[in-house]
């Protein structure tokens, strides 16, 4: 492979760039990595806001030293065997290697402004966020426990939809996570569903649209198919602004907009109503 | 009587067709004609346990959408009495790739939905290929409130290759009225009998199938995603929908060994759409089996049970134990 050689050099300098620089999606900015995320990775120009990892996310919305997680040793199986050009479970020790997660999802409970709450974060770096087992069980434990420990459920959304590697049995976590979110609700605790960018497929299909209170970040894409799919179906272009967040809450599909610095002040204050 | 072959079918289109014939314009008396009769009879029979008894999952996935398969309103038809269909989600519009209704089966009064497909170019674009907007979702839910209100059993019947995705569909809510589904169906005192009779396509299939009991029909399926889509996801090559058929572990018999479904029904060989009415019959004594069994579980019992049927549902490992420390 002559030719990769003899880019390797240029190669190795887009990397350094890559791991000092950003370029935003919206407006193209090359943004200094530090200060974007002192700006909780929310474009400085236009305020696009940048996917982050479960981690980040826990660290801006939980109060300090809070949050206990877990389940955190639940780990992904291969239970139908699934292999395309690759295996399964080949693409499965990749995500684990590349985001130090044993899967998408991750669960435990902390506070928020001094509220107790089961706090839930897709990872959209593992395999999309997508749901699969793992997911599924997570949810259905952590809404269990809420109702064991008489506090509320705050669920963050970035997923691509059903895990297609683990067939059938990531449609059925459909059906898991909104069967106990009926028992949490039966209880009358309060379930917010937070929806990044994106989040589509059978996670707003499920959990994702069944908030007492549903807010979602500036600009997320947010829908049912994905809008390649429609596109592709109806043969016209899409109308402006499409499935984005600002778009649903024209439609009357979810409650607020809420920006990322903004997040942790409203959802403590929600809480707070709920729960006094 | 068959009017469409599919490719691995072809080789019995000439026997059948010399058979029907033959069985329609041939004198009935001469010897000659009983003789070969009786010899395509053989063949064929030979000939349909050789094609049927090893079907790939590709080929289920044909069979499961054939043209002239029966379809929700036809084993309503069959199955069921004093049907009355009812229209509309009272909110925006009618759906007519959702069917629902009230009805009898076997003397008891029932609520049975539906997804509907259509048969001809015109039916099926009236249909929207059973391809449900949201409205179609609501109406099943308010069809189906009906029967926890009046405590009347619900019968579902899947077959859709998913839910619609189109813009208006996602303006009104196609997420929200299928999560919505899922949540109250979870909630309905009364026994819910699932069966997928034909496609089961995705989260649009499964807005109306959270039942106590889950069943298939022998040729149907039921996948996370259409083959298709998979393959055009994953392989980059939407062709390879017969690879992907295989991976997702779609049929009925993979879907029971999986634990996700309580029975395969079995149809008459070659399919229910050689014969409706045996596939019929099949699926309404399973049917009024499972119905029979449920009528008396007490109602927090059956809630309870249905939770658990699905809470168990999904696989994984977990080493270390809970490691919520403190
Ligand atoms: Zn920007």
């Amino acid at each position: 492979m002559a030719w990769f050689k003899k880019r390797e050099p240029a190669a190795q300098e887009v990397k350094a760039v890559d791991a000092l620089w950003s370029k935003c999606n919206v407006c193209n900015e090359i943004i200094y990595k530090k200060e974007l995320e002192r700006n909780l990775n929310v474009c400085p120009k236009c305020g696009y806001h940048f996917p982050i990892s479960a981690q980040k996310r826990i660290a801006i919305v939980a109060d300090d030293g809070s949050f206990r997680e877990l389940d955190r040793d639940l780990a992904p199986v291969d239970p139908i065997h699934f292999r395309d050009t690759k295996r399964y479970l080949e693409r499965l020790k990749e995500a684990q290697k590349k985001t130090g997660l044993k899967d998408a999802f991750i669960t435990g409970k902390g506070n928020i402004q001094g509220s107790p709450v089961m706090i839930g974060v897709f990872d959209f770096s593992f395999l999309g966020g997508s749901l699969g087992s793992v997911v599924g069980e997570k949810i259905a434990r952590m809404v269990e426990k809420a109702m064991e420990e008489r506090v509320g459920v705050i669920i963050f959304s970035s997923s691509g939809g059903a895990r297609m590697q683990e067939g059938i049995l990531s449609l059925m976590q459909m059906a898991k996570t909104t069967a106990a979110l009926s028992l949490l609700r039966r209880e009358r605790l309060p379930y917010i569903s937070v929806l990044t960018d994106p989040t589509t497929g059978g996670v707003t299909a499920s959990f994702g649209m069944l908030g007492d209170v549903i807010m979602a970040e500036p600009g997320a894409l947010i829908g049912f198919a994905g809008p390649r799919v429609i596109k592709e179906t109806i043969k016209t272009d899409l109308p402006p602004g499409f499935q984005r967040a600002e778009y649903l809450l024209k439609h009357g599909m979810i409650d607020l907009i809420v920006e990322r610095r903004k997040l942790k002040g409203v959802l403590g204050r929600l809480l707070g109503l709920f729960y006094h | 009587m068959v009017r469409h072959y599919l490719d691995f079918e072809r080789p019995l289109m000439e026997l059948e067709r010399e058979y029907e014939e033959l069985q329609r314009f041939a004198p009935r008396d001469d010897p000659r004609v009983q003789t070969r009769l009786k010899k395509l009879q053989r063949r064929l029979a030979k000939l349909r346990q050789d094609i049927y008894s090893q079907l790939t999952p590709w080929q289920r996935t044909q069979l499961s959408r054939h043209i002239d398969r029966p379809h929700t309103l036809d084993y309503i038809q069959l199955v069921f009495e004093d049907f009355i269909e009812l229209h509309g989600d009272r909110r925006f519009m009618d759906d007519p790739a959702m069917v629902g209704g009230i009805a009898r089966l076997d003397g008891e009064t029932v609520i049975v939905v539906g997804h509907q497909k259509g048969r001809d170019v015109k039916e099926m674009s009236f249909r929207n290929f059973g391809m449900p907007h949201p409205e179609g979702y609501r109406k099943a839910l308010r069809i189906m409130e009906l029967g926890a209100r009046f405590k009347k059993p619900i019968i579902t019947m899947i077959d859709t290759p998913g839910a619609y995705p189109g813009v208006g569909a996602e303006e009104r809510g196609q997420s929200e009225a299928i999560a919505h589904n899922l949540r109250e169906m979870a909630t309905f005192p009364v026994p819910i009998v699932v069966v997928v009779i034909g496609e089961g396509g995705s989260g649009g299939a499964l807005a109306i199938g959270v039942g106590d009991r889950i069943l298939m029909m022998e040729n149907a399926i039921y996948s996370v995603i259409s083959p298709e889509g998979c393959a055009a996801i994953l392989w980059r090559d939407g062709t390879k929908g017969p690879l992907a058929a295989e991976a997702l572990k779609l049929t009925a018999m993979d879907l029971l060994k999986l634990g996700v479904i309580d029975e395969v029904i079995p149809e008459p060989l070659g399919g229910a759409h050689r014969d409706w009415q045996g596939a019929a019959s099949n699926f309404k004594e399973a049917v009024l089996r499972h119905l029979g069994e449920l009528r008396d579980v007490p109602e927090q019992r059956l809630l309870l049970e249905r939770y658990h049927r699905f809470r168990r549902i999904g696989a994984f490992t977990q080493e270390w134990g809970d490691d919520l420390a403190g």
